[in-house]
């Protein structure tokens, strides 16, 4: 639950006034033009950045006391690819809150992480250095960690950004299954097609929150214009294009 | 209290002089440094002049500064190929790059320095780190007539002599190249689509810096051209969006802090009563980052408290309009 | 060689170089976290900026009745304000529009102008062990007692202990500090701690290699470990290896020979390590990418002749184990 979250850099407001209640076990897409604020709004809830004005609550308490319970997805541009990690290494990092300070990783958590790598369809890549897998395995090793942590929120940051196609249907695969275990999924996503197919909740930002609510009442030509302004075409039939 | 033109003009005016147009001219190339984020390039280039300079020493078998020049000039070129290299092939992040490479260099003239006994000459890690500004003295001139006498300017310190020809050669260079400069620090992709070649323009620049620091720090010391290639610049660059204003703002700034500096590190073992006198250069780098940590605070745009004022209001306006 | 032999086998000397070896690997660790942190720099910054504190060290402790050269206060006051020049870069480069290298650099300049200032005050004091002060730019070690040197080699050992007991929550910091935030972990925290890691190592390091220089031993062998393996682990061990190694050969050949400064030997040790590592290493070394690049283009025209031909663009799996396979070659 967010309550009038207000973000600011240097005066000027990145995300202002944006109030939204999460839906329990819901795949909620996060929508707008560049520079909107979507990030921001990911890594407030995530506490890494400070809210200038305003309230976020998870599951009830205050944001600062559950953070371990958010699962996350970066942005592939913040990684950097040439970390001497391998993919399985990576999966792990989700696991390592279970196994606690100063613990080694042991055997058993490496059996545990290759799981969910498996489950990714990337079994054959668990000793590939992360920079030499493709982007859309890269995609699929950090939301195998994402998985690893088990965690009741996800907050993904474009994970569906220029993937593949067979990486595509395994994210929404994961998605679904994650929907279905009753967990709160916020994905950031650019691609206003698949938009209405992929989730079932939607929230339009544009500095300020546009719209909030189910797909059916929030996905409509008068909501986008409003979001992305003049930047958008609708086209005959009733498909939009956005034209950044 | 009196001024006593023969010691003024023996000690303190030489002094002073190479300290300002030592600060002068790094200062001024110091503002593409510090645009370019390559702030730490000119930390690195003090330190790798160092076997450059030892090297030219040994060849001439002299302190000839046509030969220390060249060296320092060559280990520079050397140095940013290496940097280059261990970037590109190595895939070492910029910093580490630099770090690496400059660090090896210096041990080497360091090494070079003690290995072949000029630890007691010319040339000593002591006078690369903080200079020689002390002993900078100009013996001839008695009176302020002498000011006027060629014979006099003949007998001028030779470092004195050698920024005399070093500071219009870099102010020219820059004035020359300011168009280009400007766009390869700005954007080096349209920089190079337009044909000026960013890659060259930026070997120039650094050869440029090499002269710079070769030319200032036998008398200031490595830690000053430091201190002097990036405090004012930063300095400036907090009180004006115009890069022509930072420009002759940094060099201001640079002469403001090496006179304050100066006249700080003279006076004040006066007035504590105490004997010897405190480092010059230490002193001036210290009073350059004093006028930096001003502009980070007070600065009228960009200084934290105006910023601090802003978000206050924007606070206020949010809490209004909600 | 005899003469060798007796020169490295006395008591002090021995000691010593355990010192350094020790100093060497645990640097390294710590290094190895702060190359992947992108902290080199800072770490030079944090070594030049121990001067104020060992001047400020030498005169606190002149004033309160104390020996000058007393190391453990001059130590303390290097880590002191290596630290605070640590939180002035951090201070500069989050609060104020100039970027992280310009803030670097103004905190080294101006803490090594003040150590500068304060080093003049010591020198115009007429009291003794002033002229010690000097080695610490640049490192000796004929001026270490075997008991400072045991002191260094135990400290040493905790900090590689320390970097070794927390390397599961350092490769999570390093690799993704976002991703450590959002699991609960302290992010800033262990931030902290890796600075602190590395304060602790330059301060250790001052006597043997000197301020200038220490950011090498930091760096230095990391980045030569970087080129052989994709793993951190593997990386880490063979880092420590390194720059054990660099410190032995470095501080023996001190002590061996005249006029070789320990600093310069040790740094100019691991260059060549580095240097080595950089044109030898298999698949990353300057010979293996020419070799590959050289198939490359071999194979393309080998395929332009002939149609049907296949490319082979086999990577280089040779010696080091990785099982990742060929790299980047692509048919």
């Amino acid at each position: 639950m967010v309550d009038g979250l207000t973000v600011t850099y240097g005066g000027k407001p990145a995300l202002e006034d944006v109030s939204y209640t999460a839906p329990p076990g819901g795949l909620v897409a996060v929508v707008g033009p560049n520079g909107a604020g979507k990030s921001t709004f990911i890594k407030a809830v995530m506490g890494q950045v400070s809210a200038t004005a305003g309230e976020i609550a998870l599951f009830g308490k205050s944001a600062r006391s559950n953070r371990s319970v958010v699962g996350y997805v970066p942005q592939r541009t913040s990684v950097d690819w040439d970390f001497p990690v391998s993919a399985l290494d990576v999966v792990t990092m989700g696991l390592y809150r279970r196994i606690g300070w100063l613990w080694p990783v042991r055997a058993k958590h490496r059996r545990q992480a290759f799981g969910y790598l498996d489950r990714m369809g990337l079994a054959d890549y668990a000793d590939r250095q992360i920079g030499q897998l493709s982007g859309g395995q890269q995609q699929r090793v950090f939301l195998a960690r994402a998985l690893a942590q088990d965690a009741d929120l996800y907050l993904m940051d474009e994970p569906l950004a220029g993937v593949d196609a067979k990486t595509e249907r395994t994210i929404i695969g994961v998605l679904q299954d994650l929907k279905d275990e009753g967990r709160s999924v916020f994905v950031v996503h650019h691609d206003l097609r698949t938009v209405p197919e992929y989730f079932d909740h939607l929230m339009l930002l544009n500095t300020r929150l546009v719209a909030a609510g189910p797909m059916s009442e929030t996905f409509t030509v008068a909501n986008l214009q409003q979001t992305y302004g003049g930047h958008m075409a609708v086209l005959p039939g009733g498909a939009t294009a956005v034209v950044d | 209290m009196t001024l006593d033109p023969a010691l003024f003009l023996t000690v303190d005016f030489p002094a002073w002089a190479v300290a300002s147009l030592s600060s002068a001219v790094c200062a001024l190339l110091g503002n593409f440094l510090v645009l370019r984020r390559q702030a730490m390039m000119g930390d690195a280039v003090t330190h790798v002049v160092l076997p450059g300079i030892v090297v030219g020493f040994l060849i001439a078998d002299a302190h000839s500064a046509v030969h220390m020049t060249l060296g320092a000039l060559v280990a520079t070129v050397l140095a940013v190929g290496l940097i280059e290299a261990l970037r590109r092939f190595g895939r070492l992040e910029e910093g580490a790059a630099m770090g690496t490479v400059f660090t090896v260099m210096f041990a080497f003239g360091i090494v070079l320095i003690e290995q072949t006994g000029n630890a007691n000459s010319h040339i000593s890690p002591d006078h690369a780190l903080f200079g020689n500004l002390e002993a900078t003295v100009w013996v001839g001139p008695t009176a302020w007539g002498d000011l006027l006498s060629a014979d006099m300017w003949a007998l001028l310190p030779p470092e004195f002599a050698t920024l005399l020809w070093v500071v219009p050669l870099t102010g020219g260079a820059v004035l020359l190249f300011y168009k280009e400069l400007k766009l390869a620090t700005f954007d080096p992709l349209l920089s190079r689509s337009l044909g000026f070649a960013p890659g060259a323009l930026g070997l120039g620049f650094m050869v440029f810096v090499a002269i710079a620091a070769v030319a200032s720090f036998e008398a200031v010391g490595s830690i000053l051209v430091v201190a002097m290639f990036i405090c004012p610049a930063a300095t400036a660059r907090l009180l004006t969006d115009r890069l022509a204003v930072q420009l002759w703002l940094s060099v201001a700034i640079a002469v403001l802090a090496a006179t304050l500096g100066y006249v700080l590190a003279a006076s004040a073992p006066v007035w504590a009563g105490t004997p010897g006198a405190l480092s010059a250069a230490g002193m001036i780098a210290v009073a350059a980052g004093g006028l930096e940590l001003a502009a980070i605070l007070f600065a009228p745009r960009y200084g934290l408290l105006a910023r601090r004022r802003r978000a206050a209001i924007a606070r206020a306006a949010a809490g209004v309009s909600s | 060689m005899a003469e060798i032999v007796r020169l490295l086998s006395s008591y002090n000397t021995a000691v010593v170089l355990l010192a350094a070896t020790l100093l060497g690997a645990a640097g390294a660790v710590a290094g190895t976290f702060a190359l992947l942190h992108k902290r080199s720099l800072v770490s030079d910054a944090i070594g030049h900026a121990a001067l104020p504190g060992i001047a400020g060290g030498f005169l606190v402790a002149l004033a309160f009745g104390f020996d000058g050269r007393n190391l453990a206060i001059l130590l303390s006051g290097a880590a002191l304000s290596g630290a605070l020049a640590t939180v002035m870069i951090s201070w500069i480069a989050s609060q104020t529009r100039l970027s992280e290298d310009t803030a670097i650099a103004t905190a080294l300049a101006v803490f090594f102008g003040l150590g500068a200032v304060l080093l003049s005050v010591v020198q115009s004091l007429q009291v003794s062990g002033q002229a010690g002060l000097d080695s610490f730019l640049l490192g000796t070690t004929a001026a270490i007692s075997a008991r400072e040197a045991g002191t260094i080699a135990v400290m040493a050992l905790l900090v590689a202990l320390v970097g070794l007991g927390l390397f599961k929550e350092f490769r999570l910091l390093t690799f993704d500090a976002a991703f450590a935030g959002a699991m609960g972990y302290p992010v800033r925290a262990l931030d902290l701690g890796l600075m602190a890691l590395l304060l602790l190592v330059v301060a250790l390091g001052l006597k043997t290699v000197g301020l200038i220089l220490i950011v090498a031993i930091v760096i230095l062998p990391p980045a030569a470990a970087r080129f052989w393996t994709d793993r951190l682990g593997a990386m880490t061990a063979l880092a420590a290896l390194f720059g054990a190694g660099a410190g032995a050969v470095g501080a023996g050949a001190s002590a061996v020979l005249d006029d070789l400064p320990t600093g310069g030997a040790i740094v100019m040790t691991a260059g060549a390590l580095l240097l080595i590592s950089l044109v030898a290493a298999p698949r990353r070394g300057l010979v293996a990418q020419g070799v590959v690049a050289a198939r490359f283009r071999l194979a393309r025209r080998r395929e332009a002749r002939a149609r049907s031909g296949q490319g082979l663009g086999q990577g280089l799996g040779q010696g080091s184990g990785q099982g990742t396979g060929e790299g980047r070659a692509r048919p």
